[in-house]
């Protein structure tokens, strides 16, 4: 009200009327976070989906009216194309196939960020022989970051589809390569900032971090990609925010940071799951040397019994609580329709029936929920590994299917194992186990489990499907 | 570091706040549609890119321009049809209708 002489300036520019673009970004900003918020429970998720969606097609529309975008051809183009192949393959991919599927579309969004930052940057060296800090410490790395989320993506997309094998991929002096990967890519940011031959040194920046991704993600097994999953969707969010401050704006921030934030919050939770350090999970290759601790293991294997499907039929059907342990083999048998047909079954004799869902079961978070939710368990049959340990001592039979290592008791009691440390499922804990198995292969951690040994352990070996189609059939003429 | 970015950085950092709380809210049950729906988030880069593609002198030349759409189109609307289509099968308990009802009544 009372402006001063000096302040006259910056009044004239804060009463400057808003951009209409800019009040739909805000709608959008606040429809994204409502949209989160209501992801905090199964009733309201889909509610907090549309409204996400909704807030961007807000965005876009926006954007349209944007009076610096003046020729539509690439737009439509771009926009038709990547519409439907985006739709096409939301529709026709597998529930199992999910992990991939989000690897992939984390990967188009690293890429777009950077491209963006790309087109921004060559706009700028054309017409400066000098970027202001603020330009070129935000376009390298939003470039850097999208880059790397971009490659380490498709890396991690060919593991999960098996493109390429999804055991640690590792060679002598990895580290040290990286390490100068990493320095060349720095090199080329510094250079871009300070000023120095400007196009080369930010092509050095994009392209070594492009050749990072490819080589971070490589040594990754499969059994850690839940950590890196959620890591990649950090890394593209805060590309998106970067590009944000490029472009100045302020959508792109405040949707970056909440994914960046997202992203975060789930690796250190993955992490924290497993009981390891993200360095650990980035540079331990965990997995590499199953060969040589299979090979070891397999001496050891005289004592496990195997029981055929009517025995462990009888086992069932008599339980009063059974406790299904779900794991990535259960993903890769697609098992899951045969597993509810069983709980079904059971439920009918009067078997209480719950599911143990351990954090990182599956190559991604909440990998099982969404499988068994596609096989319309009821996700109030599913409890967290917190909620269902002390279930253990009172449940008849425990059912592992196609889960390892998140099963293993050496991670309670042996100081020597890898996985020392790391929380597990209880299921030594009941009366018996019941463990389907496709071979007596160590799981992809390469460590042998004692709980096969354990004399209350059975052992129905075969595919995990086969396996619980055979037991629905045995459980039904019981 | 200029005003302006000043005030993005606290736009940032604000939103970074807010995603940490709003997200440490969210069950392990709804993880994978957390992530699928922060990817689609994320695909808000297509802004960027309608800015980038449309603008007077596309500095990435035609190809480029229809990819970098091309990309963050495929993030919003794979991102956003797969989160719908994951959700859709969370469900509190078996209804009648259904093929896990229909079975538990033969």
């Amino acid at each position: 009200m009372s402006a001063t002489t000096s302040l006259a300036v910056s009044t004239a520019v804060v009463n400057a009327p808003a951009n209409p673009i800019d009040i739909a970004y805000l709608v959008t900003g606040v429809l994204f976070i409502l949209g989160l918020k209501f992801l905090s429970s199964p009733k309201t998720a889909r509610l907090g989906n549309r409204l996400a969606a909704v807030g961007m097609v807000i965005a876009i529309a926006a954007t349209l009216l944007d009076r610096h975008i003046v020729s539509f051809e690439w737009i439509v183009i771009g926009a038709v194309v990547g519409g439907i192949i985006g739709f096409v393959a939301a529709r026709a991919v597998k529930m199992t196939a999910m992990p991939q599927m989000v690897a992939i579309f984390n990967g188009a969004g690293g890429g777009a960020a950077a491209l963006v930052a790309a087109s921004d940057f060559l706009g700028l060296a054309a017409t400066q022989s000098r970027l202001t800090p603020d330009q070129s410490i935000t376009i390298m790395l939003s470039t850097v970051i999208g880059s790397l989320s971009f490659a380490g993506s498709i890396i991690a997309f060919l593991k999960l589809q098996e493109l390429m094998t999804g055991r640690p991929i590792t060679f002598p002096g990895q580290q040290v390569v990286n390490a100068l990967i990493l320095l060349a890519s720095l090199g080329g940011c510094v250079a871009v900032i300070a000023g120095y031959s400007l196009v080369s040194a930010f092509y050095v920046a994009a392209g070594a971090a492009l050749l990072l991704g490819v080589l971070f993600v490589l040594p990754i097994g499969g059994a850690d990609m839940p950590v890196i999953i959620s890591l990649l969707n950090a890394c593209t969010g805060m590309a998106a925010a970067m590009t944000g401050f490029v472009l100045g704006n302020n959508v792109l921030i405040i949707s970056g940071a909440l994914v960046g934030a997202s992203g975060t919050l789930l690796t250190v939770l993955m992490g924290r799951a497993m009981n390891r350090p993200l360095s650990n999970v980035l540079f331990g290759a965990f997995g590499a040397h199953d060969v040589t601790a299979g090979a070891a293991a397999s001496g050891s294997k005289g004592n496990v019994r195997a029981a055929s499907v009517e025995d462990v039929a009888v086992m069932l059907a008599y339980a009063r609580q059974v406790i299904v342990v779900p794991g990535y083999g259960m993903a890769v048998a697609q098992a899951q329709h045969a597993v509810r047909d069983l709980a079904t079954q059971l439920e009918d004799k009067g078997v209480t029936v719950k599911y143990a869902i351990h954090p990182v079961a599956g190559r991604m978070p909440g990998h099982m929920n969404v499988l068994l939710a596609e096989a319309n368990v009821p996700y109030s049959s599913l409890y967290d590994m917190d909620d269902i340990n002390p279930e253990f001592p009172r449940t008849d039979v425990a059912l592992v299917i196609g889960a390892n290592d998140v099963t293993n008791p050496a991670a309670r009691n042996d100081k020597s194992s890898p996985i020392y440390g790391m929380p597990i499922l209880d299921v030594d804990k009941a009366e018996h186990v019941v463990v389907l198995k496709r071979s007596m292969r160590s799981g992809f951690a390469g460590i042998d489990n004692p709980l096969y040994e354990d004399p209350k352990t059975v052992m129905l070996f075969g595919d995990a499907r086969d396996s619980v189609e055979k037991l629905v059939s045995a459980v039904k003429s019981l | 570091m200029s005003a302006h970015l000043l005030i993005e950085l606290t736009i940032f950092i604000l939103a970074v706040f807010v995603g940490f709380e709003v997200i440490s809210k969210v069950p392990a049950m709804l993880h994978t549609p957390l992530m699928s729906a922060t990817n689609a988030i994320h695909g808000i880069v297509l802004v960027g890119a309608l800015l980038v593609a449309g603008a007077a002198i596309p500095r990435l030349g035609p190809v480029l321009s229809v990819v970098v759409v091309a990309l963050a189109a495929v993030n919003v609307v794979g991102g956003f049809a797969v989160t719908e289509r994951m959700l859709q099968m969370f469900k509190p308990k078996r209804s009648p209708t259904d093929a896990g009802g229909a079975e538990t009544q033969r």
